[in-house]
């Protein structure tokens, strides 16, 4: 196979480019793709045929792969990323936007347009162990797209299965053929997994979490292996992880997802030694560190990744986000979180006290921009309003009263307004794309205007 | 950290029966946890560190058997009876598993959890006590009193790890052990879980085994470290030296072999853990070892004080008096074929 020795110079210049359709170092053209999951209601619902919503599982992500890079899908569980490399396989369906693959639009083939398809991008599964059929002998599972796809069999499927194996490191290729899954250590089956992934010659493989199974002291082999296979086979990847050390060493360029949506791509260098958004600045300070000497004191954002089918306004960050500022998109479930984190710290009889204000909680559970809350009995809405300047005196650092425009009392009520959100858009700063209101002057203006 | 330990692991042995013979997954250990303390138990997947939590807490499967000591309180673990054993479990010795999303029961509401947990433990507390106690040790995980009447699938996996960690401090054991609590975690949580365990040990006076793959986490919140290979502890002490300086090659090549974001080289230990069935003869370590001598492929370590508080299984620390002649001479190894490995 021939090398390709000069695309890796290039990489961080492509990286950067706009990577219009028609540049033709792109692989796969990804834009404005929305993969959406519909949620089944209550059984009446259902046999209405209606749904309970939607799951926004991918929201509106565009992207271009380029021939011959890696890039990494970095994220938390739930951000997104493994449904974003099945819709690139055909393997969800996507609801709107287009994957462009040498010019074919992947999200709207059917089964069978997709099929031979399947020879050109080929997937790596995270678990080894449930990625081979146990009833299957290593050549067998290892042969079987050979089969499906009726590219080889008999003799020719014995030569090209010793010859995948023998490529990815299980030599002698004969002592491995005829043992079943249960045989082999758990990176031998993933090396088995990525001969099958191979054997097609496939020009993009989508790789999800390859080795976050795997013990560390095999991490390094199975990696090595994959960039020496890219060198060989002239491979494009595209990694799916939520270890961002493992992506820094393995990936030419990184889009970090959020919540489905991506808040930050460019070329790793630029990721990793500057990031720009918070949430990518958090994630990186969270990896512990194994040099006693390196470690540094944590700063860790609040809470966790938010339901996907209820996602915040604004920015879907801003919840968590330390420098979230007026726009950010604070909205009344903001404030519930507020009040719950303050009684979590609290003794049973001070939260009582403080519960006691509030006659019901759950109308702040409907995201909006505005609230009218009903004091207890006993207590007055002059009473409640205190005790929200209360709240706010006592801890002004904290970012969600920026997003409180009004405050009032009225009559037996009490109103809160937050600030419009304004929804954030991708942005270039630098090196990099950033969906950030910091980086956004417009943004930035609103908030202005809002403070005075 | 020098005052007593909570508890004392004398040669502890845990053996599996299997079609094919004893697994030995936990060979001769021997480790102290004092109160307050944070002990790092780290190791390849099969070293037997699930093997030893579970063997210090009574907690082994059918078909195991295990002798030595396991001292708690001026009583031996080993050989204690079911129900003995059952009084200690929650007050004394309590365990945080892995994957939170399997241990809660989807049926019983939160406050149901723990009412269960504490009559069970505690039967002289009153309802109004109980409300309190669990209301507090959830408080201090995070969970907001408002939540506590809902059922386990309207948390987060985040927070139903920091419910079945309150649910096992709830109890207030002298000594914990928590095996893999973050595995299933994104780093984000995984590193507030961990700040919550170490506000445990700072309040309570907790004692905690803390099982784990991950250097990292070790680095970063464990007091002392012990390094397990093939059902030994191959390497103990401080976890700060350790890192700095392993003595053992098998702690330096398992750092080494760490991918952090500080790593500019890929590395990797040749070979694979040796199968417990048939252990390799001498030091179990040596047909990896890319220091082996001659002495370690046929005669096993003694563990050896490197310093007061530092101990190693390892030929390259001596004692010189007891290697036999030419003993230290370079040991010719056979090329590991990727075959052989992990």
């Amino acid at each position: 196979m021939p090398k390709k020795p000069d695309l890796d110079v290039s990489l961080a210049e492509l990286a950067v480019s706009d990577g219009s359709p028609s540049d033709d170092s792109v692989l796969v053209s990804i834009r404005r793709l929305k993969t959406y999951y519909p949620i089944r209601g209550s059984f009446g619902a259902r046999i209405l045929g209606r749904e309970a919503g939607y799951v926004k599982a991918v929201d509106d992500v565009s992207l271009d792969l380029h021939k011959g890079e890696v890039l990494g899908l970095v994220g938390e569980s739930g951000s997104g990323k493994t449904t974003l490399g099945r819709t690139l396989l055909g393997l969800v369906h996507a609801t709107e936007g287009s994957v462009l693959f040498e010019g074919r639009d992947i999200a709207r083939m059917s089964e069978r347009e997709l099929r031979p398809l399947r020879r050109d991008i080929q997937i790596v599964f995270q678990d080894p162990h449930a990625s081979l059929n146990p009833a299957m002998t290593i050549e067998q599972s290892v042969g079987h797209p050979l089969q499906i796809h009726k590219v080889a069999k008999g003799t020719e499927l014995k030569l090209r299965v010793a010859e995948a194996l023998e490529t990815v490191g299980l030599s002698p290729p004969q002592q491995f053929m005829e043992k079943y899954p249960s045989d082999l250590s758990g990176g031998q089956k993933q090396r088995a997994v990525i001969a099958r992934a191979i054997i097609l010659n496939p020009v993009l493989l989508v790789a999800d979490e390859p080795v976050s199974m795997l013990d560390m002291s095999v991490r390094a082999k199975i990696l090595e292996l994959m960039l020496e296979l890219k060198r060989e086979l002239g491979l494009t990847y595209l990694y799916i992880t939520h270890d961002l050390a493992t992506a820094k060493f393995f990936c030419d360029r990184i889009a970090i997802l959020y919540l489905g949506r991506i808040v930050e791509i460019g070329p790793s260098e630029a990721i990793y030694d500057d990031p720009k958004h918070p949430y990518t600045q958090a994630l990186l300070r969270a990896i512990p560190e194994p040099d006693p000497r390196r470690t540094v004191p944590r700063d860790l954002p609040r809470g966790e990744v938010p339901d996907a089918a209820r996602p915040p306004l604004g920015c879907s960050f801003h919840p968590r986000c330390p420098r979230a500022f007026e726009v950010c998109g604070w909205e009344s479930r903001d404030l519930r979180d507020l009040l719950e984190t303050r009684w979590a710290h609290m003794s049973e009889g001070e939260y009582t006290a403080e519960r006691a204000l509030f006659e019901d909680l759950d109308v702040l559970d409907a995201p909006a921009t505005t609230a009218r809350l009903k004091p207890a009995k006993g207590s007055s809405a002059a009473q409640l309003l205190s005790f929200f300047e209360g709240l706010e005196r006592d801890d002004s650092e904290e970012p969600f009263w920026k997003g409180v425009r009004r405050m009032n009392a009225d009559g037996d009520h009490v109103d809160l307004a937050w600030n419009d959100p304004i929804d954030p858009r991708l942005l270039d700063v630098d090196d990099v794309q950033v969906e950030c209101h910091l980086y956004d002057a417009e943004a930035r203006d609103v908030a202005e205007k809002a403070r005075t | 950290m020098t005052n007593e330990p909570v508890v004392s692991v004398r040669e502890l042995r845990v053996y599996y029966g299997t079609k094919r013979g004893p697994v030995q997954a936990v060979d001769g250990v021997s480790l102290d946890i004092a109160a307050g303390e944070v002990v790092g138990l780290v190791g390849e997947s099969g070293c037997g560190k699930s093997t030893l939590g579970r063997g210090i807490l009574g907690l082994l499967p059918e078909g195991a058997s295990s002798d030595g000591e396991v001292i708690y309180g001026g009583r031996n673990i080993v050989g204690m009876t079911p129900k003995e054993l059952r009084r200690l479990r929650g007050p004394d010795l309590g365990l945080i598993f892995q994957e939170p999303m399997t241990r809660l029961n989807p049926l019983m509401r939160i406050e149901e959890h723990f009412k269960e947990t504490l009559e069970q433990h505690e039967p002289s507390l009153g309802d109004k006590e109980i409300r309190r106690r669990s209301l507090e040790t959830l408080g201090r995980m995070g969970i907001p009193p408002t939540r506590f009447s809902q059922y386990p699938h309207e948390f987060s996996g985040g927070m139903r790890q920091r419910i079945m960690i309150a649910l096992a401090v709830v109890l207030q054991p002298k000594l914990l052990i928590a095996d893999e609590p973050t595995t299933s975690l994104d780093v984000i949580v995984e590193a507030q879980i961990l700040s919550i365990l170490a506000d445990l040990r700072r309040n309570f006076g907790t004692a905690l085994l803390l099982i784990t793959h991950n250097l990292g986490i070790v680095a970063e919140s464990c007091d002392r470290v012990a390094v397990m290979y093939a059902g030994k502890i191959v390497e103990e002490g401080p976890a700060r030296d350790v890192f700095i300086d392993p003595a053992h090659p098998y702690t330096r090549e398992l750092l080494r072999s760490t991918i952090s974001l500080e790593t500019s080289e890929l590395h990797s230990i040749p070979g694979a853990p040796p199968s417990l069935l048939d252990p390799p003869r001498g030091c179990r370590f040596h047909p990896r070892c890319p220091s082996a001598m001659w002495v370690c492929a046929t005669t096993d370590p003694i563990e050896k004080r490197i310093d007061a508080d530092r101990r190693v299984q390892c030929w390259l620390h001596g004692p010189e008096d007891r290697i036999p002649e030419g003993g230290t001479a370079e040991l010719e190894r056979e090329e590991i074929a990727v075959a052989e490995e992990a």
